[in-house]
């Protein structure tokens, strides 16, 4: 299977500060990973961990500073016809309701893709791929007809988002936070989809989150992201259940468990995003539980562990 | 009554007027709680459920558009309780931030973005303790933050140079500054990640372990509820369906909402597939008839669409507003 997506040292580099006293923030440093067809990828880390970034390079909202990603060996940077790309990768954004104008009727963002694409050149025609697209995330188009968005709940305005973006038949979905913003009872309704538009569609999709537990349930592969770099990336099942960076454990320690039987949790640290930015060797060691001293000097390497590869210090041979 | 708030029968609806037409917005509609003294309590529900303006009347802040319909809502002060509604501006005022204080939602808004948050903190002691200096109060705020675990130097900051979990937890330990018997808190921890999220949430437990006080904490992550509160209270469309201990809750959900909302949450280790509720949350404008929940309910029965059910018992504590449950609470445990 050759991958549809492969990023290969992706860096970003902003700076911040006026003039005179400017600092030099990589946002996103050396980041390679690859996505196949049909699957599921996560990207996981704490806010501020440059996942949103890497999402922005591939949407092309941002030129990476270095580094290179390729769509099905075509480097991106260099692609002329932006439009051709958008038509293979969609994005679905965190909040459903600022994602669409709140004085426009929903069911005009649909026509307007099609106009943009020229998808369909009759009006009946339209509606009925609008229709069949709607009917894949589970509404129709009575449902959104004449409606404005503040009419409809962040559940069904989200998977309207959804049905939006597979207008154009994508190969690559991607989708930055996408339930965080809606309500628990209807969270699930929208995670399922995505596995179903995997599934049915081959679409792939780069689930980009915060919560492990729904990231668990649907990826097929998962990239923990910490302040710019991979330090974990590996099958879900893998990463998940038997981590081995401490930052990943960190992150699954900190899933609020729905169980009240569970004893309280050991209180942490919590450093300011720059300071750590700017850490020489080891971004983590300043609240790593197990730090050695090379942590604070050199930074680790990219080590392959049966399937998943950590960027850490303690599994050096 | 026991508790440190009692709220009783309480009604309380958005009116609107548009273009002549009158709209009332059932928000919380005939609510009766009891909040206990020193415990982390946690009300639970979907948005637009009317979590964020049964707080506002827990505060005594019923302000146009929002009407008082009726009920009551009382403030155990000195073993004496007091009618919090019906208490003029000038009382609120000092009752507020030393008997009860809130942690309004989004701390990007809480904080004067041009102003450092020392500035916030003095404004906020100045007008509440009186006889001291500028620099003693401000060495009182430092000690307060000191104490917390945060450290002092934020407060020569401005809010946009703080990251959202640290800003959280500098209006967190602003709302405990006066050390009040109760803190509302409007859903503190959405918007953060999950590690930002344990620092705030370890913030107001040691908070409430400190003062032994109340903090009502609103959110829909049933997570953070099963993490920290000891009891609990489901809303749905502005009534309460379930109350009880959250260890209860949680072993033995009784309505068909708590029951989706602890069943559907995702968690490691458990590929299952999982079911969302079905159809969409009521709108408040025009509430459905009987229980706001059979329209979604799998287990609808005959009464559900035309009476509404009652807080009823099921345990000493545990109380569930279900026509299902009502017999066959025994047999059914």
């Amino acid at each position: 299977m050759t991958a549809i997506l492969k990023a290969r040292n992706l860096t970003k580099i902003y700076s911040l500060g006026g003039l005179f006293s400017r600092t030099k923030i990589t946002a996103v440093d050396r980041v390679s990973f690859s996505v196949q067809p049909a699957e599921i990828f996560t990207l996981a880390g704490e806010s501020g961990c440059g996942k949103t970034t890497t999402a922005r390079m591939i949407l092309g909202f941002e030129y990476p500073t270095a580094g290179e990603l390729l769509y099905e060996n075509q480097n991106l940077v260099e692609l002329r016809d932006k439009k051709a790309w958008f038509k293979k990768v969609q994005a679905v954004f965190q909040n459903p309701f600022e994602t669409f104008n709140p004085l426009r009727k929903v069911e005009d963002y649909f026509f307007e893709t099609i106009q943009n694409f020229r998808l369909d050149k009759s009006m009946k025609k339209a509606e009925e791929l609008i229709e069949e697209k709607l009917q894949a995330v589970g509404l129709s188009l009575c449902d959104i007809a004449g409606k404005y968005p503040g009419e409809l709940s962040g559940g069904q305005l989200q998977r309207a988002s959804i049905a939006r973006s597979l207008l154009t038949n994508p190969s690559l979905l991607i989708a930055d936070e996408p339930v965080s913003m809606v309500d628990a009872s209807l969270r699930m309704s929208v995670v399922n989809l995505f596995r179903k538009m995997s599934d049915s569609f081959r679409v792939s999709v780069i689930y980009i989150t915060h919560d492990l537990a729904t990231a668990y349930y649907i990826s097929d592969r998962i990239a923990i992201m910490f302040r710019g770099n991979i330090v974990e990336i590996g099958p879900v099942d893998q990463v998940l259940e038997n981590p081995k960076h401490p930052y990943t454990k960190l992150l699954i320690e900190s899933i609020p468990q729905p169980d009240p039987q569970i004893p309280e949790k050991v209180p942490i640290k919590i450093l300011e995003e720059k300071e750590e930015y700017l850490r020489k060797g080891c971004k983590f060691s300043g609240r790593c539980p197990e730090v050695q001293n090379i942590c604070k000097q050199q930074i680790p390497e990219d080590i392959s562990l049966n399937g998943t590869v950590v960027k850490c210090h303690l599994y050096q041979k | 009554m026991n508790g440190l708030i009692e709220v009783e029968q309480l009604q309380t609806f958005y009116v609107l007027e548009y273009l002549g037409k009158k709209k009332t917005i059932k928000a919380v509609n005939d609510v009766t709680l009891s909040i206990p003294e020193n415990v982390i309590y946690g009300i639970a529900g979907e948005s637009g459920c009317g979590k964020t303006t049964l707080l506002k009347a827990l505060f005594a802040s019923i302000e146009p558009p929002l009407q008082l319909f009726g009920g009551k809502v009382s403030y155990l002060i000195k073993n004496n309780f007091i009618d919090a509604l019906s208490l003029n501006g000038k009382e609120k005022r000092e009752l507020r931030w030393s008997y009860i204080s809130y942690i309004p939602q989004g701390s990007m808004s809480v904080f004067n973005p041009v102003k450092k948050l020392k500035v916030t903190y003095l404004d906020f002691l100045e007008s509440h303790v009186r006889g001291k200096a500028g620099r003693e109060l401000l060495s009182l705020a430092r000690q307060h933050l000191e104490q917390l675990g945060l450290s002092p130097q934020v407060l020569d900051a401005f809010p946009h140079q703080l990251s959202g979990g640290m800003r959280q937890r500098i209006a967190i330990a602003l709302s405990a500054l006066l050390k009040p018997q109760v803190i509302l808190a409007d859903e503190p921890t959405t918007a953060l990640d999950v590690v930002a999220q344990r620092a705030v949430l370890q913030l107001m437990r040691d908070i409430q372990q400190e003062i032994k006080n109340t903090i009502v904490l609103v959110t829909h992550d049933m997570g953070i509820h099963a993490n920290i509160t000891t009891c609990m209270a489901i809303m749905y469309a502005g009534k309460i369906v379930e109350v009880g201990p959250t260890q209860e809750i949680f072993s033995n959900p009784l309505h068909p909402y708590t029951k989706f909302l602890i069943h559907s949450l995702p968690r490691i280790g458990d590929k299952m597939p999982k079911k969302s509720v079905p159809g969409a949350p009521p709108s408040l404008l025009n509430p459905p008839s009987g229980c706001p929940f059979h329209p979604r309910c799998p287990e609808i029965s005959d009464f559900c669409q035309d009476k509404v059910p009652d807080l009823n018992n099921s345990t000493q504590n545990h109380k569930v507003a279900c026509w299902l449950r009502r017999e066959s609470c025994d047999c059914n445990s």
